[in-house]
């Protein structure tokens, strides 16, 4: 009796259960909306407040205090300036660091040494690089705060991104490559070379850019190395003085509580920089889904 | 005759083949043998970064024990680094700093695993594929982004609602710490809960849970290391963030713990000091590394920590 009773309640008990079960998934969804609703506020505000005084004379007039004349030429060289250290720095040293481990370190303790090494340097704080490029770029080798310590600074930044995944890539060309080539009596290099790399390379440069985006949005370690936002000469160098699109939008932030127009010129400074990290990645998502072999 | 001289055109081509060949051979022998060197040099570079960090913020922060006992700087409240008799106490800016990723984490933890759970047990894959890549488009926006945003917009908002807040604080900051950590949070918790086998979950449903009480008395306890892991690495990433707090909390060193007040954290010190030209050897100089260090160690504890909990605690299937 007691038993049949309880099968007789099951429906209204699993009713109430399926109930709360549908609530919380409205809920569950409603939070991974907000994260995307804050990004569409952001976006909104920052176009909004940017947008205005966002033309081509803001993209080519020099720095002035005036906010009705300044413009971002200086930030925006300057950032090619350092890209232009970073991109060669970041490719050679990462791609090579990750050609030694997936192709010639042997397992044991040398490779999970640097691999642990690169999963922890990921961790470390961007100022704390700051602080390094500032004591041995800047000051111990004595370059003072240039495009050449700031490029070397961020490249140090990105490199454990760029290490991981191509090291992901190498992994991921197909076995029986490298086994016909070897077959062939080719060397390992010429193996490496002509048949590993090539084969690699569209996710090398996903990757690759992916580091860059970074680099380019990176404000802290600029900070450290004193980067100035003042009416300075555009760079034309590797050992002249550089501003950057982030430290423009810091000390504009910084100001706008003395002059509110700083406010809009950050935020169309903003706009610049977001246009540019979209370009970049669209780029790595095109490269990725054009090369993406299916071996 | 004509093969005559063919013949001997051969027997010298033979043998500078044989030459060439040699040549060659050793070329590609020196190539064998150097490229994994050099490849090696390139691969010590990153090591050299590590070095390089301990070493500078080690060597330089030793400058600044031997003026400041160390006790004093982690037992000390009072930070006056600029006055006739300067103070160097470590504590307002590990306040600060803590009590920002403390919001952040407030924010970011129910949000973020919510997220994961959505996308990873309620969500089509469809609906999938397109929120998870917009969500981490949140975790792109370059931090000076959220560091306008906060003083900007947050900010001004808090202080209409609240308005004993000053213009600068700890709580805007916070916040969109918070929002800027949710990706990871999301992301790194997915992951580990994707990773459930579905027999399992198939095997609670079949006995008549809702998806609700699957997630949570099933998915959630088998995935809790990796879920744990998201969370201190959040906490670790919004203990290194700068650009957010240096803007939207200013650079009050006063030892409180009230959420309307500017506070400093450990990184919106270290720009605030090494932009303001500290005369080098200075005592002020030094402690930027003391800083430094501390706020490393913090980070590296922390991360060494998310890696333990997701190896130790694991469950296998």
């Amino acid at each position: 009796m007691a038993k049949s009773q309880a099968v007789m309640r099951q429906p209204n008990k699993i009713n109430a259960r399926v109930r709360i079960n549908t609530f919380w998934k409205s809920i569950f969804f409603l939070s991974t909306l907000f994260g995307l609703f804050v990004l569409a506020i952001l976006i909104y505000r920052v176009v909004a407040d940017g947008m205005a005084w966002l033309d081509l004379s803001f993209l080519t007039s020099r720095l002035s205090t005036d906010p009705n004349t300044a413009g971002i030429s200086g930030a925006i060289l300057g950032t090619l300036w350092v890209m232009l250290v970073v991109i060669p720095v970041t490719l050679i040293v990462g791609v090579g660091t990750a050609i030694y481990l997936e192709m010639y370190a042997k397992k044991g303790f040398m490779k999970s040494i640097i691999e642990t090494n690169i999963a922890n340097l990921a961790g470390v704080p961007s100022i704390v690089y700051g602080l390094l490029g500032l004591t041995v770029f800047v000051r111990l080798m004595a370059f003072g705060n240039v495009v050449l310590a700031g490029g070397l600074t961020l490249s140090l930044l990105v490199l454990p991104i760029l290490v991981v995944s191509a090291q992901e890539a190498l992994r991921a060309v197909p076995g029986y490559l490298e086994e016909a080539s070897y077959g062939m009596g080719a060397t390992k290099w010429q193996t490496i070379r002509r048949i590993i790399l090539p084969a690699a390379i569209p996710s090398i440069l996903t990757g690759a850019i992916l580091a860059m985006s970074r680099a380019i949005g990176e404000t802290a370690p600029l900070t450290v190395l004193g980067i100035p936002a003042l009416l300075i000469p555009l760079p034309g160098g590797l050992f002249d003085t550089f501003t950057a699109l982030p430290m423009q939008i810091y000390y504009w932030t910084l100001d706008s509580s003395l002059v509110a127009e700083y406010a809009n010129l950050a935020a169309a400074t903003i706009i610049v920089l977001l246009v540019i990290l979209f370009i970049l990645n669209s780029i790595a998502i095109f490269i990725r889904n054009k090369y993406q072999q299916s071996y | 005759m004509t093969s005559h001289s063919k013949k001997e055109n051969n027997a010298v081509s033979v043998s500078e083949m044989i030459a060439q060949n040699k040549q060659k051979k050793s070329f590609h022998n020196f190539n064998e043998k150097s490229i994994p060197v050099f490849l090696f040099l390139l691969a010590s570079i990153t090591i050299l970064t590590t070095i390089g960090i301990l070493y500078t913020l080690i060597s330089e922060a030793i400058h600044f024990f031997m003026e400041v006992p160390i006790l004093d700087f982690f037992t000390g409240t009072e930070l006056k680094p600029l006055s006739q008799d300067p103070q160097f106490g470590i504590l307002p800016l590990l306040n600060g700093t803590l009590i920002s990723s403390i919001i952040a984490i407030l924010v970011a933890g129910p949000i973020g695993l919510m997220s994961a759970i959505y996308l990873s047990e309620y969500a089509s894959d469809k609906v999938r594929r397109v929120l998870k890549p917009l969500l981490e488009v949140l975790a792109g926006i370059p931090t000076i982004v959220y560091g306008f945003f906060a003083f900007t917009f947050v900010t001004p908002i808090i202080r209409a609602i609240w308005p004993q807040v000053e213009a600068t604080n700890i709580l805007s900051p916070g916040l969109v710490m918070g929002v800027m950590i949710i990706p990871m949070i999301a992301s790194l918790s997915e992951d580990a809960m994707s990773s459930v086998p579905n027999r399992i979950r198939e095997g609670s449903l079949a006995m008549g849970t809702t998806r609700l009480e699957t997630t949570f008395k099933v998915v959630i306890p088998a995935a809790l290391s990796g879920i744990i892991a998201s969370f201190v690495l959040a906490i670790s990433r919004a203990i290194g963030e700068t650009m957010i707090v240096t803007i939207a909390s200013g650079s009050s060193k006063n030892f409180t713990f009230d959420l309307t007040q500017s506070m400093q954290t450990m990184t919106a010190y270290i720009v605030e000091v090494s932009g303001g030209e500290a005369p080098a050897g200075s005592t002020l100089h030094y402690s930027l590394y003391a800083v430094a260090l501390t706020l490393f160690a913090f980070t590296l504890i922390m991360n060494l920590l998310a890696k333990y909990v997701s190896r130790k605690f694991r469950e296998e299937y």
